[in-house]
């Protein structure tokens, strides 16, 4: 049974350039759920504690 | 029109058939040259200018994330743009190192990225902002992406008069997200926008017009020749001057704009008649360059007076 091969190989460029884009990827998400959260308070102020318990 | 036949059909000629076949070596900043982000604060500008002169007050929040999306949905545009695009901005000098054509970011990749923040950029101004905003949005990315870059542009010279309109939204937008409506006021500050793209995009293909006619792109220089080109410069620059003055005559902007206005607006209509009698390369770059300074402190001087 032969050696199962290594696939793709990615270069160190490769990896720092997929890991800058990983890391730019999380702070758009990131800055995304806390722009939701903000404009969700802002957008119904007080009333965001008025519900039913 | 399908949209994944048009893209097979691109990767032809560009290297990015090599991209295609190799892990990406696209860094971030590949992705935002894809927003077109030179072009990008200029909406945002014009946008924010629409928002502030509109009547009313808007939440600093709530007016943030309105321009946000129009920035994100502008530059959505733009991608979709460089997307469809690639193979005549590979021919052009100006154009050859974007993203696309220079092999950095398939063209697959291109379009997801541009549809997806598109999606995302018109939902998130509708359900934050208001919903004729989001429709206003909408509309602009879709007659950028489509009535002009895959229709017009390749089709028609007067493809930049009509597709300048994509480019004069943002201030409308900008009003309909402090008001939830369209003013009068909103579609003058459409209209300078409008009457100012084409003299502004025929000085630069005056002196750019081998490029495009390379490319195949049927730029009013390169269909009808310099002189026709001067000619309709000199006739959108006599339009653009009382549209230019007009939020003062409409009594919606006070005198120093209205004195910068009238300035600004001979100095276009000098510079077009001195383009049209004594042509040269140099008589069209004093020309591009000047009705970038007009637009942007016609706009400039509409924040200040609303700010102060």
């Amino acid at each position: 049974m032969s050696e199962q091969e290594p696939g793709i190989v990615l270069s160190a460029e490769q990896k720092r350039r997929r890991r800058a884009r990983s890391i730019a990827l999380g702070v758009t998400l990131g800055a995304l759920v806390l722009l939701v959260y903000i404009v969700t308070i802002v957008k119904l102020g007080p009333g965001v504690l008025n519900r039913p318990l | 029109m399908s949209l994944v036949t048009d893209s097979a059909k691109l990767a032809g000629p560009i290297r990015a058939d090599a991209a295609r076949a190799e892990p990406s070596m696209a860094g971030v900043g590949d992705y935002l040259a894809l927003l077109k982000p030179r072009v990008m604060s200029l909406v945002v500008f014009t946008a924010l200018v629409g928002m502030m002169v509109a009547p009313g007050q808007v939440h600093p929040v709530i007016g943030f994330t309105a321009l946000l999306c129009i920035a994100v949905g502008a530059g959505a545009s733009g991608a979709l743009n460089m997307w469809y695009d690639a193979d005549i901005d590979a021919i052009m000098e100006r154009t050859a190192d974007r993203p696309v054509p220079a092999g950095r970011i398939a063209p697959g990749e291109a379009l997801a990225f541009g549809v997806t923040l598109s999606v995302g950029s018109v939902a998130m101004l509708g359900l934050m902002v208001n919903l004729l905003a989001a429709g206003l949005l909408a509309f602009t990315i879709f007659f950028y992406a489509v009535v002009y870059t895959m229709w017009l542009k390749r089709s028609t010279p007067q493809n930049i008069v009509i597709g300048g309109a994509a480019g004069a939204f943002p201030p409308m937008i900008g009003w309909a997200a402090a008001t939830g409506g369209i003013g009068i006021e909103s579609i003058v500050l459409f209209l300078i926008i409008f009457f100012w793209t084409p003299p502004h995009f025929w000085a630069l293909s005056l002196y750019k017009s081998e490029e495009y006619a390379r490319a195949g792109v049927p730029m009013l220089p390169v269909v009808a020749g310099a002189a026709e080109t001067r000619r309709q410069i000199l006739i959108y620059s006599l339009v653009l001057a009382p549209v230019g003055a007009a939020p003062w005559l409409l009594g919606y902007a006070g005198l120093a704009y209205g004195a910068i206005s009238v300035v600004g607006g001979a100095l276009m209509i000098a510079l077009a008649l001195r383009l049209k009698r004594t042509p040269s390369e140099q008589t069209a770059k004093h020309l591009f360059a000047f009705s970038i300074l007009y637009l942007f402190v016609l706009f400039a001087v509409l924040l200040v007076e609303q700010i102060t």
